[in-house]
């Protein structure tokens, strides 16, 4: 049997030439990974199996496995694995996982540290807290069930964490007779939902956790499957170091080592690059330069190796360096390649995942720790939360326990980062109650926002209300909104020629317009849809700040976002223009052809197709172009303007 | 630069990977806890985690002390090397004795569980509370049984050494949380995520002393309980029939004496100690007799205070 050759390789080593195991299992590399399912997926029983087949169990502990399996088992007579990874009393008398549990393993080749998270959306904390540290998940699914709200739950939360290695493990395929076809169909059903939140590639593997069937070795039960077999992927799959390594390099400064008046370290473990003596370093956020003198570590007593000044450090080493210069440098500060130093900035967008039971507040300051900082916090704006079903955006003003949002959140002095994207150590962040200490939430950095980066206001003489009243009116804008072939941009031109008819000063910003240059660079992801809008909203501001009447055509389906660009704004300068259209209206017009590819799913998030529209409450102008016109409706917001003020 | 600089790795090992992790937690207790001290029980992982500590620090002193727990009832050669090691590091060592304890005799010959209730959790709560530490490193990994594979890298312990396994903190990435009100403590794992085989290669690889009682020679034992115990010093209390009979013996744990089971063994290196270990067929924890009760009995221990 394949199963256990690959052991007895590793064992018959041992037995004969512990020197050489010895030499081998130094060099092996260390991967961590999670498992995502629920116990009817079978993941305690996957888990089990790998540490059983790996001999990471032993006879004592098989004796008690034998014996809990007989009382409290599953499997009637049968070894249940599942017994062996559900570690607290509650938890086994409730059969389910409902904390982090790390398991370890390794094989011939690579060390494992495995993080079993239970799979229920109430423990979607204990996942995230799990994937943080994983270089791959493991989404379980179940061959007779297929893709499930969960997978989809448990990929989104996987991805938004970071993970670039997705395996998806199609479990139980013992009870589908090892079909090819059940198989096929869970992975193409999977391909589309993965592509559509931005999962490039993934290994799917068809596998059995009970009978062992392409977990340690290929099985004869699906020789229609040419992929590898689950642990020579995970022996094999590339590790987040490797990218972090090829980055420039950054520190974030632990401690000062001071013994005495002639030594002076910085303490920090390397988030990214390389080091060497004689490299030119930046300290952040002051910007001073230096270079580094010595990369300093204890000698070896035994004379072991290693040990001694290193000649280089690289990502992951905890090391202690010293400067040719004396430099103010302290903790919080980051250390970083002097030609290409991380942003600093005190306004971030950010993923925030709450673990609390009480909710986040807008508004209230919370202790927050990012690298080595501590520093206080408050979430300025929550841009909109999101569904970890249904990755569906909704409007919201607060945040429940495993609830997961876009927020702009602001600090109390300036941090280096980096985005989460680019390097989890200094673009991830923790929130923490200021009463309790608890830690209440997790972040993800996206970007800085700009205007926090150290610009003053100029103060200019010529005010805004003089810019207007040149012109002999009033500045406002006019932000049209409504379902994709509702007639927004029809509208808006026809109001901005009655507008230049009358003499007055006005510009239209339209939205297809705007991605031709401003926008450009912008795609249609959810960060991207919504810093449109902002950028949008900021443009629309500077020209009324110049005094004109400007006219916005964009769906902006979102009343935060909506709520975000009229808080620019001096009340009564913003006028919201719903434009009413039924959606079967608009999608019987479907002037530019969008409504019928998104309907054949060639188009995601798509609005009023699988991306809501959160119809405004209290708009300053509702026109219906069922009952009116373009032209009645565009008359009738000339009048309302006008007449209204 | 140094001219004998020694070659950097491009890619980690699962070692340094380790090591860089528990030096980076050593350094974030240090940076954030008003009084830290590190819990020194002089077995392996111990001498571990004081190695990692020197190297965290190094060229300065561990900024910290060790705090033993004593029982009164350790092996000679524990306390030999306890001292030893203090004095190497350059680092104050203190040492408690639950004063009740030794008042009433407390032993585990007449005692049974009282002698570790008493001894350990007492005077361990005792030790943090009389000298008000805020943050205690203990050498506890996760891989030793199941209650432990999910207990966190800081584990917080309310005012009166409480652990509720509901309400700890989250942890992400390499952040922790220190921040703790007045009164409640931290215990601190750094070598939560090692197996008890990166122990031993960590402490091959780096030459790290450890208590002579972990390689094999003869020693007088007498076998009790199907548990072979060593005669250590004339306390030692005999059954009836019962003589000292010279075995060639080895400890995978230490503890008190009278309670840790020792393993018949002809391993003299550390190569053929990890050999062993590799080809046994039962766990570490086997050779301690507390954990002899159900596979909750370590949660249990943990509400109450026990390492």
């Amino acid at each position: 049997m394949a199963d256990g050759e690959v052991i007895y390789e590793t064992e018959a080593l041992i037995a004969e030439d512990i020197d050489a195991y010895l030499e081998q299992h130094q060099h092996k590399s260390l991967l961590r990974f999670i498992t995502c399912g629920s116990v009817d997926d079978g993941k305690s029983t996957l888990i089990g199996r790998l540490l059983y087949d790996s001999k990471m169990i032993f006879e004592d502990q098989l004796a008690s496995l034998e014996a809990d399996s007989k009382q409290v088992g599953t499997q009637g007579q049968g070894i249940d694995f599942a017994l062996l990874v559900d570690g607290l009393a509650a938890e086994r008398e409730q059969g389910i996982t409902i904390d982090v549990a790390y398991r370890f393993f390794a094989t011939e080749k690579r060390k494992f540290i495995v993080a079993d998270t239970p799979g229920h959306e109430q423990y979607t904390r204990n996942m995230v807290t799990g994937a943080s540290t994983a270089d791959l998940a493991v989404i379980l699914v179940d061959a007779r069930k297929g893709v499930l709200t969960q997978t989809r739950r448990h990929s989104y939360l996987s991805h938004l964490l970071g993970i670039r290695n997705i395996v998806l493990a199609v479990n139980k395929m013992d009870l589908v007779d090892y079909d090819q076809a059940a198989f096929d169909d869970i992975v193409s059903d999977y391909r589309d939902f993965a592509a559509g939140i931005g999962i490039e590639d993934f290994l799917a593997v068809p596998v059995s956790g009970l009978k062992g069937d392409n977990i340690i070795a290929k099985s004869s039960a699906t020789p229609w499957y040419d992929g590898p077999a689950l642990l020579d992927h995970l022996e094999t799959v590339g590790l987040d170091f490797d990218r972090r390594r090829k980055q420039p390099f950054r520190m974030a400064v632990q401690w000062v080592n001071r013994p005495n008046l002639d030594f002076r370290g910085f303490s920090g473990m390397i988030a990214s690059g390389r080091i060497a003596p004689g490299d030119p370093v930046r300290v952040l956020p002051s910007g001073k330069t230096s270079t580094v003198e010595r990369i300093v570590t204890m000698p070896a007593l035994g004379g072991g190796d290693g040990d001694g000044d290193l000649g280089h450090a690289i990502a992951g080493q905890s090391v202690t360096i010293t400067l040719a210069d004396e430099i103010d440098c302290s903790r919080g500060d980051v250390i970083a390649a002097a030609d290409a130093p991380p942003e600093v900035a005190d306004q971030f967008e950010a993923t925030i995942v709450w673990m609390a039971d009480e909710p986040m507040l807008p508004g209230r300051p919370y202790a927050i720790k990012i690298g080595t900082n501590n520093l206080r916090a408050t979430i300025t704006d929550e841009k909109y939360q999101v569904n970890v079903n249904t990755m569906e955006k909704m409007a919201s003003k607060s945040l429940e326990l495993n609830g997961i949002a876009v927020c702009n959140i602001s600090t109390d002095r300036p941090v280096p980062f980096t985005p989460y994207d680019d390097n989890p150590d200094l673009g991830g962040f923790i929130l923490i109650d200021r009463i309790t200490n608890a830690t209440v939430g997790a972040g993800m950095i996206h970007f800085a926002l700009r205007r926090s980066q150290n610009i003053h206001w100029q103060a200019v003489d010529i005010t805004r209300e003089a810019h207007a009243e040149q012109k002999g009116q009033k500045a406002k804008l006019l932000w049209f909104t409504g379902l994709s072939g509702s007639g927004k941009s029809t509208i808006a031109n026809l109001v901005e020629k009655k507008l230049h008819a009358m003499g007055k000063h006005s510009f239209l910003l339209d939205g297809d317009n705007v991605r031709h240059g401003l926008n450009r660079d912008l795609g249609f992801t959810d960060v991207d849809r919504v810093e449109n809008i902002r950028r949008v909203g900021e443009v629309a501001k500077l020209m009324t700040d110049a005094g004109l009447i400007v006219l916005t055509a964009f769906i902006s389906p979102f009343r935060a976002e909506r709520q975000m660009v009229r808080a620019m704004l001096p009340e009564s300068e913003f006028v919201e223009v719903f434009v009413d259209t039924p959606l079967e209206v608009a999608e019987q017009r479907d002037v530019k052809g969008l409504y019928r590819k998104a309907r054949a799913g060639e188009l995601k998030n798509f609005t009023g197709i699988d991306s809501p529209y959160e119809e405004p409450e209290n708009a300053e102008i509702r026109v219906n172009t069922v009952e009116m016109t373009a032209e009645e409706a565009a008359e009738y917001i000339v009048e309302q303007l006008f007449n209204g003020s | 630069m140094t001219a004998d600089a020694a070659p950097a790795p491009e890619r980690l090992t699962h070692l340094e990977r380790l090591e860089a992790e528990a030096i980076h937690i050593m350094r974030e207790v240090v940076a954030e806890a008003e009084n830290p001290v590190m819990m020194y029980s002089v077995g392996k992982d111990s001498a571990v985690m004081l190695h990692l500590a020197k190297k965290a620090f190094y060229p300065s002193p561990p900024p910290f002390p060790l705090l033993h727990v004593d029982t009164t009832w350790k092996f000679q050669a524990m306390y030999a090397l306890r001292e030893k090691a203090a004095k190497d590091a350059g680092m104050e060592l203190i040492v408690h004795r639950n004063p009740e304890a030794e008042e009433k005799g407390i032993n585990p010959f007449d005692h049974g569980s009282l002698h570790t209730d008493l001894w350990k959790t007492e005077g361990l709560k005792q030790a943090l509370t009389a000298h008000g530490f805020d943050a205690a490193f203990g050498g506890a990994r996760r891989d030793e049984e199941k209650a432990r594979a999910k207990e966190r890298v800081f584990s917080f312990r309310s005012a009166n050494h409480g652990w509720d396994p509901k309400n700890q903190r989250p942890e992400l990435w390499s952040l922790y949380n220190a921040r703790k009100n007045k009164g409640e403590s931290v215990r601190v794992f750094p070598l939560s995520n090692w197996t008890e085989l990166d122990i031993w290669q960590y402490i091959h690889l780096n030459g790290i002393e450890i208590v002579p009682l972990y390689f094999s020679a003869r020693r007088p034992t007498v076998e009790r309980d199907g548990m072979i115990l060593m005669v250590d010093d004339d306390r030692f209390r005999f059954e009836d029939g019962e003589e000292a009979v010279e075995r060639s013996i080895r400890f995978r744990t230490l503890g008190c004496y009278p309670l840790t089971g020792a393993v018949e063994s002809e391993a003299t290196t550390l190569p053929e100690i990890i050999q062993e270990m590799l080809l046994t067929t039962t766990s570490e924890r086997e050779g301690r007799a507390i954990d002899h009760d159900q596979a909750a009995s370590m949660e249990k221990k943990k509400r109450e205070g026990y390492f």
